[in-house]
């Protein structure tokens, strides 16, 4: 396995600690102690417990027969993290750092959500670990997630609205941040994606390579063989890292990270780091990011908030240039048309965002032979996405 | 002897302390910042931090990134700074500072920023989200160039970090007194004074305490613990109040007036805090 990052957090020239002063010590303090848990046996004992009877993992891998046989190409093969306890994959990392805020012995967590499937895992597990929770979320995406920020509420946390910049998920990072800064020593942060300054991005990949580790056994199972290709759709980039992470050293399984590409490249709304960013540093960790010639950063648009965010994991951006991991986009339009087909082919509605990760597999499975294996992470499912669906095509509800 | 350091010498032969008021470049717009510039040195300031608009400003209250918002509306960048640095340059000597998020410097190039800021008569950088850490390359150039990299600690910056942060600064040593983001108000005083004694037993290099203060009064108590004071947010929003006010500057040197003498320690403590602060 790659021995990455060095011990400042920087995979290559990427990622690192760009963090305020007043926060130096408590990722300090969050670095020593995931670190002396992830090797705690009574941690390891307790994250498995609540991984399988809270979050009801392991979850399938699914083979998607009819899918495969209309696109008459390659096997293709679903990791249904849509089965997760509250729809989505987050889940597996907010477990995860609930636990160590309860080592840390902090009372109060926070949160930033875009799509509002990380706001509801944050609230979900400060629910089931007693814990105080405020979730910030940009106005923008409250109205297009409103479903959301009610389980949020129901569950006992304060969403609250941020109505500065662009008001989605990148400006929710920001007031999340202004908070941590504030009540660092009362409070933890549970950052969502493999984003932020160090150990974020490492700590949130190891949480979610179970979703990879779990991939790895069930394909040997299913078919006796790695797969040839997995495909995730890229945000932040942690259900895609989660997946691809456990494959890393096998040269011959092929990467390919899906990005938002909005109404295309060339109209400049997207969230397409690869195809159209260069690399900067936003939010305590350097990366690709959208920005303009004065390092400003650049509005994004999606039509999914979860993917809506100019900036993506360190890691990725290092694999990126390592051309270990393949970077791709597809647009609204064809997320939306993998939305409907999915649904209606296999009975399995999947999330805005990961209908990007399928939107492609739509386009390579085609081109493979019949006897290759794509393993795509089906990263939530789209109950969330119903109204705003309805909404673009002009349905009342 | 660089103009930062020279103030501070002059101001400790003194026994006075630096008022260092903070204002967005840009905010209304650039040819007013150069006038407020001028205005707040005619009132006594004796450093100026200038304000490098970000969009993403994580370590900024409200009311500067409002300022920021305002300033970018014109495309206020690097360059646009620099060269008002410069035209202040021709008619002033008094330090000035630029504090800015890490992004903006990376993009327009650390070896060029540090080269052309230098020229155009820039003191210092203060970074709030380069720490020592990932700052190799702005640490070389700072020392080639001259100019100060001012580096901040925090209320919760352990020992250790403390007498690292201190040892590496240059110019000054930016305590943040609260935790916090600009534009919060500082209540506690005897956490922030037990802090500064820690602080001034490690260095000699100046101190000067920003974050949290808003009025004469609690300058003034502040000047009594440390080698300078920053006010920002507090300008800034004064700045918003009577942005379109052809006195502006006026107004903005009367508070900076008010604030010089309540670091200066020339007014009694009722005195400043009954100032009135705009009419």
């Amino acid at each position: 396995m790659t021995k990455l990052p060095d011990q400042n957090g920087h995979f290559g020239i990427y990622g690192g600690r760009f963090a305020p002063e007043t926060l130096m010590p408590a990722l300090t303090e969050l670095e020593r102690m995931y670190n002396t848990s992830k090797k705690d046996n009574k941690f390891k004992v307790k994250l498995k417990e609540y991984l399988e009877e809270f979050a009801g993992r392991p979850t399938p891998l699914y083979f998607s027969r009819r899918l495969t046989k209309e696109l008459g190409g390659a096997r293709i093969y679903l990791k249904r993290e849509d089965l997760c306890h509250t729809g989505a994959h987050k889940i597996n990392n907010t477990i995860g750092q609930a636990l160590l805020t309860k080592k840390m012995g902090k009372r109060r967590v926070i949160a930033e959500t875009g799509a509002g499937q990380h706001g509801v895992a944050v609230a979900t597990v400060a629910a089931a670990f007693g814990l105080e929770c405020e979730v910030y979320m940009g106005t923008e995406d409250m109205e297009r997630q409103s479903l959301n920020v009610y389980r949020m509420r129901l569950m006992g946390a304060r969403v609250t609205p941020v109505d500065s910049g662009s008001r989605t998920l990148k400006d929710a990072i920001s007031e999340a941040m202004r908070d941590w800064a504030t009540n660092v020593r009362t409070t933890h942060y549970i950052l969502g994606s493999v984003l932020g300054p160090h150990p974020f991005p490492v700590m949130i990949r190891d949480f979610q390579s179970v979703i990879g580790m779990e991939s790895r056994r069930q394909i040997q199972k299913a078919e006796g063989r790695l797969p040839d290709c997995l495909v995730a759709c890229v945000g932040g980039g942690s259900n895609a890292m989660g997946l691809f992470y456990p494959f890393l050293s096998d040269r011959r399984v092929e990467m390919i990270g899906v990005e938002a590409g909005g109404h295309g490249i060339e109209s400049g709304k997207h969230a397409a780091r690869f195809a159209d960013g260069s690399v900067g540093v936003l939010h305590g960790t350097m990366t690709y990011l959208l920005q303009d010639d004065d390092g400003q950063i650049r509005p994004t648009h999606s039509i999914s908030a979860g993917l809506d965010y100019a900036a993506v994991g360190p890691e990725h951006s290092y694999y990126y240039d390592q051309g270990r991991i393949h970077f791709t986009h597809a647009t609204d339009e064809e997320a939306l048309a993998a939305f409907d087909q999915l649904s209606q082919v296999e009975g399995i509605m999947p999330a805005l965002e990961s209908a990007h990760a399928v939107a492609h597999v739509v386009k390579l499975a085609p081109r493979m032979k019949r006897n290759q294996i794509i393993v795509v992470n089906l990263s939530g499912r789209g109950d969330k996405d119903v109204m705003q669906v309805a909404k673009i095509r002009g349905v009342e509800l | 002897m660089n103009r930062i350091d020279k103030t501070f010498a002059q101001l400790r032969s003194r026994k006075e302390k630096a008022l260092i008021p903070y204002i967005m470049a840009g905010d209304p717009y650039l040819e007013r910042t150069e006038e407020l510039v001028l205005a707040m040195e005619r009132a006594g300031a004796d450093i100026i931090e200038l304000g490098v608009p970000f969009s993403d400003p994580i370590a900024d209250g409200p009311v500067i990134q409002r300022a920021g918002q305002r300033a970018l509306k014109w495309k206020t960048g690097l360059k646009d700074i620099l060269r008002l640095v410069a035209d202040i340059r021709k008619k002033s000597e008094i330090p000035m500072v630029l504090m800015t998020y890490y992004n903006p410097v990376l993009k327009f190039g650390i070896e060029t920023l540090f080269k052309e800021a230098a020229a155009c008569g820039v003191d210092g950088l203060i970074i709030p989200d380069l720490p020592p850490e990932e700052g190799q390359a702005v640490r070389d150039r700072s020392r080639r160039s001259g100019l100060n990299w001012i580096l901040l600690a925090a209320p919760t910056t352990p020992p250790d970090r403390l007498k690292l942060l201190s040892g590496r600064t240059q110019g000054f040593l930016y305590y943040v007194s609260l935790t916090g983001i600009t534009g919060a108000s500082l209540k506690n005083f005897s956490e922030v004074k037990a802090r500064l004694s820690a602080i001034r037993r490690m260095t000699d290099k100046p101190i000067a305490v920003g974050f949290g203060v808003s009025t004469p009064d609690q300058a003034n108590a502040l000047a009594g613990m440390a080698d300078g004071v920053i006010v920002g947010s507090a300008i800034v929003r004064l700045i918003e109040e009577h942005m379109d006010d052809s006195d502006l500057p006026a107004v903005i040197a009367a508070f900076v007036k008010q604030l010089k003498q309540a670091v200066a320690g020339g007014r009694t403590r009722r005195a400043a805090q009954s100032g009135v602060r705009h009419s």
